[in-house]
């Protein structure tokens, strides 16, 4: 059609290839391992999964075990929260007009950090959901801070959010840092969640995060056209009907979910919402109909990537998967950094 | 449509900025507002478009703009700022497409018909050939025309145009002020612009509105308000105004 010249649009190839990309992460991400499962009987074991289909994989009770109960659901995991961050990562993007903006920028890292902190130092015998529900609880808690701050100074324009949110990290790391020493002898605990990792994933926990992803997601993907609208700012979206305030309030919000239930499972694995949204506009376009998908499927490839390097580059030992992401964002925030300098520039 | 201003008063920061600001623009005209900088001339437009807050009356055709809701407000009047935000990336075409967000459900997505008028935007103004361009490609002209085509894509009787001309070369500006004059006569659009160039505003706008220390200083037919004294006056300019055709007049500097 004529009309539509320069339209940006999700183009097949780029979902197909994104999907593709996800499912082999996710097949390399099972086999690879101490234990090695034969490509062969992981695809029959697979299978013989589906519903109302009965094949034998020739896999022995140890091996199905390892498969179902350690493999799969740390390879769900590591996409599933990849993908959350990654999209959030787009939608503070988006709401703040900043390629630099992060899940972590609007105290939600600090907050699950504090949450977390201190479950593990003043809940002796933790029953093992008390550190993700504190976590979940303490990065809404620093999301909700930062906002009623950058609210209250500045009537919700994006630049006094970010300032909040920078004023109200700093303050939780302060605290996070006090609690940590009450108790020195946690430190190692405290620390290896805080460096983050899907290591102890298992079908409960994934449970108790899908609910939150559904919901995130779904809320998420629906306003890609409006964040486009926000692109021209707010007082120009307003002239176009928009109300950015409205916007802004419901991407932060499932944005912020997004990222505490990720957080909550995960500890604290940073860059992934960067690096990946930046990557995919690189790559796709610009609009957020694109980057907002796009980055779901591409986070959730790359944090399964980033996971296999984590338990396997200085094997039998594990790198915390934070420090995975934050070796190949590093550098790569430096090079946006670079980049959007120029654009400003010109 | 006929647009009324009465008693506007806007304070910014606790600055008074307007005071008692009141205009009639008749349906299908094209009023300028003029004025030396500070005055409050691209906050008089803001006011209007209700990105500020103000008190007094805003009227588009009788009805209340602070009544309707933003969508509403976005299919009667048409707003092109100063100095646009160019998002990085973004293709001509989809910055048009911005236009139809008045008409797009929230949640929805933008129907064939709103690509059709956005394609033919572009097509009336010589734009087609740019549609796949990302905006920051394009020269300060061709970006002015981007901006105005995002305006007409909203398809509303009423144009407000904030400094439509700035920054563009004489003949980039004659060629904005002919295109926009051209749409008002065919499509009967009501215009408000704001504008530096005396002797451009002269020439274009039916009716002139001088705004001085936020108040209206004269207002009226190009030729009764670009008078030497009202120009020295409010401008602490030296002039010479010499008729033009049709009661145009044209301003040029006098070197003390």
């Amino acid at each position: 059609m004529r009309g539509d010249a320069g339209r940006a649009r999700l183009r097949v190839t780029h979902l197909g290839t994104a999907v593709a990309l996800l499912a082999a992460t996710l097949l390399v991400g099972i086999l690879v391992g101490s234990a090695g499962l034969p490509v062969g009987g992981v695809l029959k074991a697979l299978v013989d999964r589906v519903p109302f289909v009965d094949v034998d994989s020739g896999l022995g009770v140890i091996d199905e075990n390892v498969l179902f109960e350690l493999r799969l659901p740390r390879a769900l995991m590591a996409a599933l929260v990849g993908g959350l961050l990654a999209m959030a990562g787009a939608g503070y993007q988006g709401v703040f007009r900043n390629p630099l903006a992060d899940p972590y920028l609007l105290g939600a890292a600090g907050g699950a950090g504090v949450g977390a902190t201190v479950v593990i130092v003043l809940v002796p015998g933790d029953p093992g959901f008390g550190v993700p529900l504190a976590a979940f609880v303490g990065a809404v808690f620093g999301v909700f801070l930062s906002y009623a701050l950058g609210r209250s100074a500045g009537r919700g324009n994006a630049a006094t959010l970010v300032l909040a949110g920078v004023a109200v990290s700093s303050f939780l790391a302060a605290v996070q840092t006090f609690v940590q020493q009450l108790k020195a002898e946690e430190l190692q605990r405290i620390f290896s969640w805080i460096l983050g990792g899907v290591g102890t994933a298992d079908w409960y926990q994934l449970g108790l995060v899908a609910p939150y992803a559904l919901v995130s997601t779904a809320v998420l993907l629906a306003h890609g056209r409006l964040l486009d609208v926000l692109s021209v700012g707010d007082e120009e979206a307003a002239s176009l009907g928009l109300s950015a305030a409205r916007v802004r309030l419901v991407v932060l919000v499932a944005a912020s979910l997004a990222t505490a239930s990720a957080v909550a499972v995960s500890g604290l694995i940073g860059f992934v919402g960067i690096v990946v949204p930046h990557a995919v506009r690189r790559l796709a376009g610009g609009s957020y109909r694109i980057v907002l998908p796009l980055s779901l499927l591409g986070g959730a490839a790359f944090l399964g990537l980033a996971d296999l390097v984590a338990r396997t580059v200085i094997e039998p030992g594990e790198l915390p998967l934070g420090v995975v992401t934050a070796f190949v964002g590093g550098p790569f925030f430096v090079l946006v950094l670079r980049a959007s300098r120029r654009q400003v520039a010109t | 449509m006929t647009v009324e201003v009465r008693d506007l008063d806007v304070a910014l920061g606790g600055r008074p900025v307007l005071k008692g600001v009141s205009l009639d623009v008749p349906a299908g005209s094209w009023t300028a507002v003029i004025g030396p900088n500070g005055a409050g001339k691209s906050t008089l437009l803001r006011a209007v478009l209700g990105l500020v807050p103000s008190r007094g009356a805003v009227t588009v055709a009788d009805t209340d703009l602070r009544a309707l809701n933003p969508r509403r407000r976005a299919r009667l009047i048409a707003y092109a700022p100063q100095s646009p935000n160019v998002p990085v990336g973004m293709t001509v075409f989809d910055y048009t497409l911005l236009g139809r967000a008045p008409y797009v459900p929230h949640l929805g997505r933008e129907s064939a018909r709103d690509r059709v008028i956005a394609a033919g935007v572009l097509d009336r103004l010589d734009m087609a050939a740019f549609a796949a361009r990302p905006l920051e490609q394009l020269s300060g002209g061709e970006r002015q025309r981007a901006v105005l085509a995002r305006a007409l894509a909203q398809q509303t009787p009423v144009l407000l145009l904030d400094e439509p001309t700035t920054a563009l070369d004489i003949g980039h500006q004659q060629q904005v002020m002919e295109l926009v004059d051209h749409l008002r006569i065919s499509d009967g659009l009501t215009v408000v612009t704001t504008i530096h160039d005396l002797t451009l505003a002269g020439q274009y706008a039916d009716a002139l509105v001088l705004l001085s220390g936020g108040r209206v200083a004269a207002a009226g037919p190009p030729g009764e308000v670009l008078t030497r004294s009202i120009v020295e006056e409010h401008f602490d300019a030296r002039v010479r105004v010499s008729p033009g055709p049709g009661d145009r007049p044209i301003l040029s500097l006098e070197r003390p």
